[in-house]
């Protein structure tokens, strides 16, 4: 079953290193590195649009974007329901293949913006973009997981992350430069992009292993109603369930960035640098913490990392003054949430979830997980409005620790794994 | 190992080795054909307008004082002209602003810091020789900038940005400083908004394009819940008060009766579709003004009878003007200008 699967054998991933297959997880495989050189270079092209996005509407078409906003919230709705069409079908017809066709479309999407000058249409193609992000994210995720040792996925999906982090952070970088060399030069921004993201997607074609035989050609019978399936195992239910429960006080950046500037009345200009501390802190913990994780159990340090975003919103709740070391812990606690959360979950994902419909499992599980924030940006939205900023950050302050309270519950017990992994 | 990959390795390599270079020169040849424009664009070019650099001065009546867009060693610098002879030569002051207003002898430039690993914009209050008296730094692009008829208070909206991935979500932040006692309102969203004689609340009320009536009371637009609001502000009571639907980017006329604005109309292109209206704040009565195309500018009366407002053109954009009782039909006022301010009268 799992030759089918592409999980032949992890040393595939390091092409010609000659290491014995599947002893240690010390050493991270290299289809995760092939993966993390992905999902970096995508993202260096992806936040060098998004960074001049604004910037192109307002000085390069003279248009407002305002209209933008409103699409927002529809754009999400896609992303999620494409992102379980991406899992299911990367199970079927093999991960590689539906995550090569997730970059590719984003990939020519960044060109495409060259020939767009209207709000719809712009708004069109960035609504491409992120279909092939929901498409190839499971699918991706899968590969990583099925190309390392389960002793070792959590720092292999920190390895990941952090290399997808990298690349988010040098992509407004080079856009910049770029846009220093050629005053207006966003047509260059957006060429050099589209050139960056077709990288992207020749590594993977090139870089990462294929499944080795046709679709379906021995396939397990999993794939009738594999939804079902999954949640009819009891170590998935409760990992979803406490990814959404959770993810139900999680609010969103946005409101979080906004709240500190106020509750910290920090600078204007600090605004759009309380991202990137966020950022930064994921990029040095996501490795370390991946391999805690590893370590203490990934459930563990999953709520271990909404304590960490407990902190973050205990700090901004409580009257601490407004210095900017505050806003500085605040962050830092926000990246390590996000460093302890993200691919952790994935990781957690994996253990739970066949080989045979792992794309699946993971887009349900972060499905339920984007879903519930989602639910949660628009209650958190209506407290904001009716009971002011603090008090909102305060009921989900008290509702997050509920919630970890109930996920401990759903987690703690660790029922004997049903052992999703083939015996090798 | 995937031996179904037809590729060996060394091949493989050498695949991506070839299409880093095809990639990397096509990458680098749009920097340089960009590179090469945007020094074109340093170049004059014949039939423009003539522009030299000198003194410019927001205090000396009848001058019309914009953003020269010309190609040329002075683009983007705050240039003026003889407000009764438009086309005639600019003075070029060597202030480059993106977006820039004037009144009472007080100036507002919003413009681009160059020089950090990103893209920072500052607001810079100006005294009538153009001489820095503070600076603001600023969250996100520039968009709109006004200043009071006396020159006391002036206002500024930028539109800040969503966080990351493809975000879309734009908002807007406008802010209002007091020239004499350099107090900051940061954000007018901390204002109470009446909606109907009522308070109302909402967590995504975006406010922008000030106009001021003097240096308590305002004009703007607010957005909220997917519609748009004419609001009257008060800045001692620190409240917005919803008066029409539908008005983006207000400007007060000269008298204080009307006022000019763009207009969503039913039936127009969803990505052109403001119209530039007038709108009679005694009656509430609005009227279309002559100019049929798309406009995505906060106007400026001229006069108490002349509406000026920025079209796209060859050079980025030109200004026009339309009478604005509905009469008569737009006609070029400036090539290659924007964000115009006229000095001597009010607003």
């Amino acid at each position: 079953m799992y030759l089918t699967d592409g999980r032949a054998a992890p040393p595939t991933a390091a092409p010609g290193r000659d290491s014995a297959p599947g002893r240690r997880a010390a050493v991270v495989p290299g289809t995760v590195l092939v993966l993390g050189t992905v999902s970096l270079v995508t993202d260096v092209s992806s936040e060098m649009v998004s960074a001049v996005l604004p910037l192109y509407l307002v000085t390069g078409l003279g248009l407002s974007p305002l209209g933008f906003g409103l699409l927002d919230g529809v754009y999400n709705g896609v992303s999620a329901l494409v992102r379980l069409v991406g899992g299911r079908l990367s199970d079927r017809s093999g991960h590689k293949a539906v995550a090569a066709v997730g970059y590719g479309l984003s990939a020519v999407c960044k060109p495409l913006l060259l020939a767009v000058h209207s709000l719809p249409l712009i708004g069109a193609v960035l609504a491409a973009d992120r279909t092939g992000k929901g498409l190839r994210t499971a699918p991706r995720d899968a590969l990583i997981s099925l190309s390392c040792e389960p002793a070792g996925r959590g720092r292999a999906f920190g390895v990941h992350r952090a290399m997808d982090t990298a690349g988010a952070l040098l992509g407004p970088l080079v856009a910049f430069l770029i846009l220093r060399a050629a005053a207006d030069g966003y047509d260059a921004v957006f060429t050099a992009s589209g050139c960056v993201a077709a990288l992207g997607v020749l590594v993977l074609l090139l870089f990462v292993p294929g499944r080795t035989r046709g679709p379906s050609a021995a396939r397990p019978p999993a794939s009738r109603a594999p939804m079902r399936e999954l949640l009819r195992r009891p170590a998935v239910r409760r990992l979803t369930g406490c990814a959404v429960v959770l993810g139900l006080t999680t609010v969103s950046d946005s409101f979080l960035y906004l709240t500190l500037q106020r509750r910290l009345t920090l600078s204007e200009s600090w605004f759009p640098l309380l991202p990137l501390g966020t950022a930064g802190t994921f990029l040095l913990l996501a490795v370390p913490l991946g391999a805690v994780a590893d370590r203490i159990g990934r459930r563990r340090l999953f709520l271990c990392g909404h304590l960490a975003l407990l902190g973050a919103y205990g700090l901004l709740v409580a009257p601490l003054g407004d210095s900017p070391a505050l806003a500085c812990l605040v962050l830092a606690l926000h990246g390590s949430f996000y460093a302890a959360t993200d691919g952790v979950l994935a990781a957690a994902t994996a253990d739970a979830v066949p080989a045979a419909v792992r794309g699946t499992g993971l887009a349900v599980v972060q499905t339920g997980q984007a879903a519930a924030r989602f639910v949660c940006s628009i209650a958190f939205g209506a407290a904001w409005t009716a009971w002011g900023d603090r008090t909102a950050l305060g009921a989900a302050a008290v509702g997050l620790a509920v919630a970890a309270a109930a996920g401990a519950l759903l987690l703690r017990p660790a029922p004997p794994e049903p052992t999703p992994e083939p015996a090798r | 190992m995937n031996r179904e990959n037809v590729l060996s390795r060394r091949n493989r390599l050498l695949v991506l080795l070839a299409a880093v270079l095809v990639l990397a020169a096509v990458a680098v040849g749009a920097v340089l054909h960009a590179a090469g424009r945007a020094a074109q664009k340093d170049q004059e070019q014949a039939g423009g307008p003539p522009v030299r650099s000198g003194k410019v001065t927001l205090d000396a009546p009848g001058r019309g004082v914009f953003r020269n867009m010309a190609w040329g060693p002075h683009r983007d610098e705050i240039a003026s002209v003889a407000a009764d002879d438009p086309t005639g030569p600019r003075t070029a002051s060597g202030v480059r602003c993106l977006r820039f207003h004037t009144a009472g002898g007080t100036g507002v430039c919003l413009q681009a810091v160059r020089g950090g690993l990103r893209e920072a914009y500052r607001a810079v209050v100006l005294d009538a020789h153009l001489r820095e008296l503070r600076h603001y730094d600023l969250a996100g692009v520039p968009t709109r900038a006004r200043v009071s008829p006396d020159g006391r208070s002036v206002a500024w909206t930028v539109f800040v940005s969503g966080d990351s991935y493809a975000g879309t979500a734009f908002s807007t932040r406008t802010s209002v400083v007091d020239t004499r006692t350099w107090t900051v309102d940061r954000d007018l969203e901390d204002y109470q908004v009446f909606v109907d004689d009522r308070p109302y609340k909402r967590a995504d009320i975006n406010v922008w394009g000030v106009t001021f009536a003097d240096d308590t009371r305002f004009y703007a637009t607010v957005a909220t819940a997917g519609k748009t609001y004419l609001v009257s502000g008060d800045r001692t009571a620190r409240t917005l008060r919803a008066l029409h639907e539908n008005v983006e980017c207000p400007s007060l006329s000269p008298d204080g009766t009307r006022i000019a604005y763009k207009k969503r109309v039913e039936g127009a292109s969803s990505d052109a579709p403001w119209r530039l209206y007038v709108l009679d704040l005694r009656t509430l009565r609005e009227s279309a003004t002559a100019e049929r195309r798309n406009v995505d500018d906060q106007a400026v009366w001229r006069d108490g009878h002349t509406l000026v407002y920025s079209l796209p053109g060859d050079y980025g954009s030109d200004l026009w003007t339309v009478p604005a009782d509905g009469s008569g039909r737009p006609q070029v006022a400036m090539a290659a200008a924007l964000a115009p301010a006229f000095t001597g009268r009010a607003r």
